[in-house]
Formats: structure tokens, C-alpha cells, sequence
């Protein structure tokens, strides 16, 4: 299986509101797969249902080759998730998050040490280490979340508004690591509000009311829809919503 | 195996971490017991007794009217019989009965030598030896008064304290077994819910359910720390309660520690079956408090007799865990019976804890979808 995500008209409804609607698309090995839509457009929905957290109403969907359905503890070994929630423990230090990730993924004390040391050196967390989750600013607990959520090394790691409420070069420091997880092999699937992110990703999908009505790359989409920026892509499909 | 102990330790960094729930862990118990120590400091002064006298003569009536004057009794009843007393003691309000045999004044008047019996309401240990003392003083101080000073045979009453066992143990003694069932309570149902809540809330239990830690292994690593403090926390007032309040250990000890397990069982049971409904940490305290702490306090016989409760809510404190609890932990500690008598009790804990802990691990099963 090279397609690390496959989704066949995956639809959930809650009651009779249709969260995400016949949703098809396919991610491939080492992609940064960027997943754009408004509030409330599905995409945490969907996300969900890839991680194994929601059971689909219809519609087929396999990640790294496994069912989401039937495969579930399968799929978590391989798949790491940042929750658009924040995922760390605040009344935990630095690295007992680490530790406490590292150790439900199954690490031995060797490694987890390594781990460790590895993440708080690379973040430059030194002098915050034993200090707790809470009193670090926010950008840095982002990264930090990041790391904990490739912990244990997965193929697939899905990041949901990894990014939300920090400014632009708290930002920037946040994708020059997800390049190099991207480099490294590891799949990206990511969604986002930020217009200029959407340009760092190697193809872009944009939700509207649960559907699927963009995807493309980035230079792509814009030939398209004849505009210059994902801004004016964004807003077109957008405004074509509204005034329906 | 490892991964199910990470989580664990991650449990007890949230314990320790929360200064309050530590606080109130072990602050609790420990304001409890001393608050009941106060009240029974209280309790000693103007103590209700009744009097049996079969003498009717002049030092028995002296020595009643001592006693009343002393400002530690108050006369609530005469009897007329023995086979009053137990009734009387039944009702609770009396806790001593002075008991003058026939002759008593004639006895004390030609032989020297007379006696006289206090009874006391056992099922208070501390006020019944605080009041047998108070009495024996006060007799024996009247015996004093009436012996010439360097008199060669002086004269002498013997008091003869017993104490008298109070079948349904109403009073204080339910008090340290009530606090036990309320603390425990507290600490395993409503801290499990609560904790569970917090990871649903602050969205870190997505994060729980698609690490491979199975939602078996999630619910016992949020279960084994409390049960672990629930049990030192029964441990501790169990430990007050002897050394402090003078309650007796007639009973195993060891049966004793695991009808406490028993219990604790079933609370963590309640708080998992709260916190497969509750997804707010707040929702999650009100449904404790509401749910099980309040029914606890006022339907288990701990703060309100049951027998004096209306009908409809003696029913109701029939599904009421802690009042099981309450009549085993009496039934071992004071009665110092087993398993031979405890059983029933015992069972309906049993069938409670399967029961919850059936249903919420049946209601647990969607949420992993
Ligand atoms: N459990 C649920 N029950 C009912 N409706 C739900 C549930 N979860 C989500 N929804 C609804 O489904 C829609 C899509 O929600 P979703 O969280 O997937 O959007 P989103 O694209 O992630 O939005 P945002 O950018 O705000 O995070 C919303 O209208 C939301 O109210
Ligand atoms: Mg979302």
C-alpha cells in the first residue's frame, strides 16, 4: 500500500445534520496534505473518524492500508494526533509529558530517555524542562505537542489547527518542523485557518458544508480558480456558499 | 504492562500536583473525627439517666439527688424493672442507668458495705466510661461524707460499672463508620468522575483513545490510584477511630479491611458509571454530589436514625450503599461479628458493585466509536 490515506464517500451524520458529506480523497506516502475549510466546515469530524475515534455512517476509508472500521488497533500503532484541543498535560512537567506519551506508546527506559533528551534539546526546552506545561508560552507548547505526538515514530500524523492563536513567526518555527518530519518520511495531514499555510503544503483540499469542493496543489488550485493567492481560492469558493 | 504503569504514575502527578484534593483526601477524615471529638465532649454534659430504684431509702434517694445536682446528669425516666432497661437504652436518648438493689440503705447502714450498679450504653464506649467515671466519683464522694474521718472499718459502697450492649448501636458510634462511608465515597466515586471529565474536557482523552492504551487499561490506571488512597484514607479513620475515639476492634481486622475494599470497589464502580455520562468536569461533581453524596449523609442512618425516617424514604435508603457499609463496619468493630453474620450485607455490596461496574463498562463500550 504506498497511499497512506484512502477515503471512499465518508459521511457522518449527527442525527440528520450531515457533518461530512461522501467525502473522497486519497493521501499519499510522505505527503503534507493541507485539509482547509470555515468553522464548522467538518474537518475535525473527519479527522476523527480517520483516528478511529468516530465510527463513520457510510462510506469506506483505510489508513496506511488498514479498515478504519475493523482495523482500529492496528491503525493506532501507525497514526500520531494532535488534537485541536490542547494535548499536553498542563499540571506536567516538559518532559513527564514526554515520558507519559513515550511510555503508553510502549517505549522502554532506554528509549524514552533518549526521547527525552532528544525533544527538549531539539526544542531548545532546556532551562524549562522540569518546569510545567502551563507556564510555557503558547507557541512552544505547540511545538512541544508536536513532538510528543511523533513520539513513538508513526507513519501518519494528523495535526488539527496545530497552529491556532499564535503569531506568524511562531508559526513559521512550527513548519520548518513539519518539513523535516515530512523528510524524515513521516505523512502530514494537517488542517488549518491560515491562508499562507495552505501554500506550504504539497496539495490542499478546501471543505464547504461538509463536502469536498477543492483539491488540488496550491499552484493548481490558484491556475484554476484564476486567482494569484489561496486567500482568493478560498474566498471564491467561500462567497459561492454564501450567496447560494 | 509498562504502558499501563506510564499511566498510572501520570495519575499520581495530577494527585499530587493538586494541593486541594490532597488537602481535602486527608484533611477530611482528620476534621471529622475531631469535630465528633467535640461534640462528644458536649454530649457528657447534662447526659440523660434513668433511675432504677428498688430501695427507696434515705441514702439512695441522697445519692440520686447527687447526681442530678452534679450538672453532668439529668433524670429522664424512673424505672421500675429490669426488663425496662434494655427498652429505654433501645429508644437512645438514655446513657446510664443507675441501678440501687433492695436494701441498699440498710445494707450501707448495718453491714458498711453496699452496692450499686451503672449500666451503660456501650454503644458509645467514650461517653459510657466518661459517664460510669463521673458517677463512681460522685458516689464515692458521698461514701466519703459519711465516714467519720479515721473511722477503724470505714463504710463503703462498691460501684459496679457494666456496660450494656445497645442492639442497634444508635449514636455516636455510627458516626466514625458514616464518616468512613462518606469519605470514601467522596474520594474514589467522585475524584475518579472528576478526573475522568477533566481528560474529556481538556480534550486529552482523544488523544488517550488513539494512543494504543486500551479503554480497559485507561479506566484502571484512572481507577488504581484512588482505590490505593481510598483505602489508605479507610485505614487512617479506622486507625483514628480506635486510638482516638476509643471505638473497639472486636472483630478481624482483616475482615474488616476488605469489606472496606469491598465498598471502595463499588465507589470507584459509581464514580465510572457518573463518568460515562458526565463529559464536564462540573457535571461530573454536581452528579456525585447529588447522586451520592447528599442520599449518603441523610438516608444512610449516618446523620438520621432510618427508623425514624418517613416510609417512602426508609424504601429508598435500601439501595443506599453506604448504609450496608455502615452496619458491617458497626457489625465488626463493636458487635465483633463475621462473615457468618455480615453476609447479607455483604452480598448486596457485591451485587451492587457487578451490577455498576457491568453497566458502566456496557455504556463505555460506544464511546470508543
Ligand atoms: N458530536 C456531535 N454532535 C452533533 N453535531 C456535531 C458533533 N460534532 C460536530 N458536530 C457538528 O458538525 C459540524 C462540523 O464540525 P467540525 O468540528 O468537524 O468542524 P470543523 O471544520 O473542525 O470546524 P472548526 O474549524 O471550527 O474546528 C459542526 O456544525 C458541528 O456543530
Ligand atoms: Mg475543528
Amino acid at each position: 500500500m504506498d497511499k497512506a490515506v484512502i477515503t471512499n464517500k465518508l459521511t457522518k451524520k449527527f442525527g440528520d445534520f450531515v457533518a461530512t458529506n461522501e467525502i473522497t480523497f486519497d493521501v499519499a506516502q510522505g505527503e503534507i496534505f493541507g485539509f482547509l475549510g470555515a468553522n464548522g466546515a467538518g474537518k475535525t469530524t473527519a479527522i476523527r473518524m480517520l483516528c478511529g475515534l468516530l465510527k463513520p455512517t457510510s462510506g469506506d476509508a483505510r489508513i496506511a492500508g488498514f479498515d478504519v472500521y475493523r482495523q482500529t488497533e492496528q491503525i493506532k500503532q501507525v497514526i500520531g494526533y494532535m488534537s485541536q484541543k490542547f494535548s499536553l498535560y498542563e499540571d506536567l512537567t516538559v518532559r513527564e509529558n514526554i515520558r507519559f506519551y513515550g511510555g503508553i506508546y510502549g517505549l522502554n527506559r532506554a528509549d524514552l530517555k533518549a526521547k527525552s533528551d532528544q525533544i527538549i534539546e531539539q526544542l531548545n526546552l532546556g532551562s524549562v524542562a522540569d518546569k510545567l506545561v502551563a507556564s510555557l508560552p503558547l507557541g512552544w507548547k505547540q511545538r512541544l505537542a508536536f513532538s510528543v505526538a511523533l513520539v513513538h515514530n508513526p507513519r501518519i500524523v494528523f495535526l488539527d489547527e496545530p497552529t491556532g492563536g499564535v503569531d506568524p513567526i511562531t508559526r513559521r518555527q512550527f513548519w520548518d518542523m513539519i518539513y523535516e518530519a515530512a523528510d524524515r518520511g513521516t505523512t502530514i495531514f494537517v488542517t488549518t485557518h491560515y491562508m499562507d499555510e495552505a501554500e506550504y503544503c504539497n496539495r490542499v483540499s478546501i471543505m464547504v458544508d461538509g463536502r469536498i469542493k477543492a483539491l488540488d496543489t496550491p499552484s493548481g488550485l490558484k491556475r484554476s480558480f484564476g486567482t494569484d493567492s489561496m486567500d482568493g481560492v478560498f474566498q471564491i469558493l467561500a462567497r459561492g456558499t454564501s450567496t447560494k | 504492562m509498562n504502558r499501563f504503569f506510564a499511566f498510572v504514575r501520570k495519575e499520581f502527578y495530577h494527585i499530587q500536583r493538586d494541593r486541594r484534593t490532597v488537602l481535602i483526601l486527608f484533611g477530611m477524615p482528620l476534621v471529622m473525627v475531631i469535630l465528633f471529638g467535640f461534640a462528644l465532649t458536649n454530649e457528657i454534659k447534662n447526659a440523660q439517666i434513668a433511675v432504677l430504684d428498688f430501695d427507696h431509702g434515705q441514702h439512695s434517694q441522697r445519692i440520686i439527688d447527687r447526681l442530678l445536682s452534679s450538672g453532668y446528669f439529668r433524670l429522664r425516666q424512673s424505672l421500675t424493672s429490669y426488663r425496662d432497661i434494655e427498652a429505654t437504652f433501645r429508644q437512645g436518648h438514655v446513657k446510664l442507668v443507675v441501678v440501687f438493689p433492695p436494701n441498699f440503705t440498710n445494707d450501707y447502714a448495718h453491714d458498711g458495705l453496699a452496692q450499686v450498679q451503672l449500666l451503660a450504653d456501650a454503644s458509645e464506649q467514650n461517653t459510657a466510661i466518661s459517664l460510669t467515671n463521673y458517677a463512681t466519683s460522685i458516689i464515692q464522694s458521698y461514701n466519703n461524707e459519711q465516714n467519720p474521718p479515721n473511722a477503724a472499718s470505714p463504710l463503703q459502697i462498691s460501684v459496679e460499672p457494666r456496660m450494656v450492649f445497645n442492639p442497634d448501636l444508635k449514636g455516636a458510634f455510627v458516626f466514625v463508620p458514616g464518616v468512613m462511608a462518606m469519605v470514601l465515597l467522596l474520594v474514589s466515586a467522585l475524584m475518579t468522575s472528576v478526573t475522568i471529565a477533566r481528560e474529556k474536557e481538556t480534550g486529552t482523552m482523544e488523544v488517550l483513545l488513539v494512543s494504543p492504551l486500551s479503554q480497559l487499561q485507561i479506566l484502571f490506571g484512572k481507577v488504581l490510584p484512588y482505590l490505593l488512597l481510598s483505602f489508605l484514607n479507610g485505614c487512617i479513620i479506622i486507625a483514628l477511630g480506635i486510638f482516638l475515639l476509643g471505638i473497639p476492634l472486636n472483630g478481624s481486622l482483616l475482615l474488616l479491611l476488605a469489606e472496606t475494599l469491598l465498598f471502595i470497589f463499588l465507589s470507584l464502580s459509581l464514580g465510572l458509571l457518573i463518568s460515562t455520562i458526565a463529559e464536564t468536569q462540573l457535571v461530573a461533581m454536581f452528579a456525585s454530589l447529588l447522586l451520592m453524596l447528599m442520599p449518603t449523609i441523610f438516608l444512610s442512618g449516618f446523620i438520621f436514625p432510618i427508623e425514624s425516617m418517613p416510609r417512602a424514604l426508609q424504601f429508598i435508603s435500601q439501595i443506599i450503599p453506604a448504609r450496608y457499609f455502615i452496619d458491617i463496619v458497626k457489625g465488626i468493630m463493636i458487635k465483633g461479628v463475621g462473615l457468618g453474620y455480615l453476609w447479607k450485607e455483604t452480598l448486596v455490596l457485591v451485587s451492587m458493585s457487578a451490577l455498576l461496574m457491568g453497566i458502566s463498562l456496557h455504556n463505555l463500550k460506544p464511546r470508543l466509536e
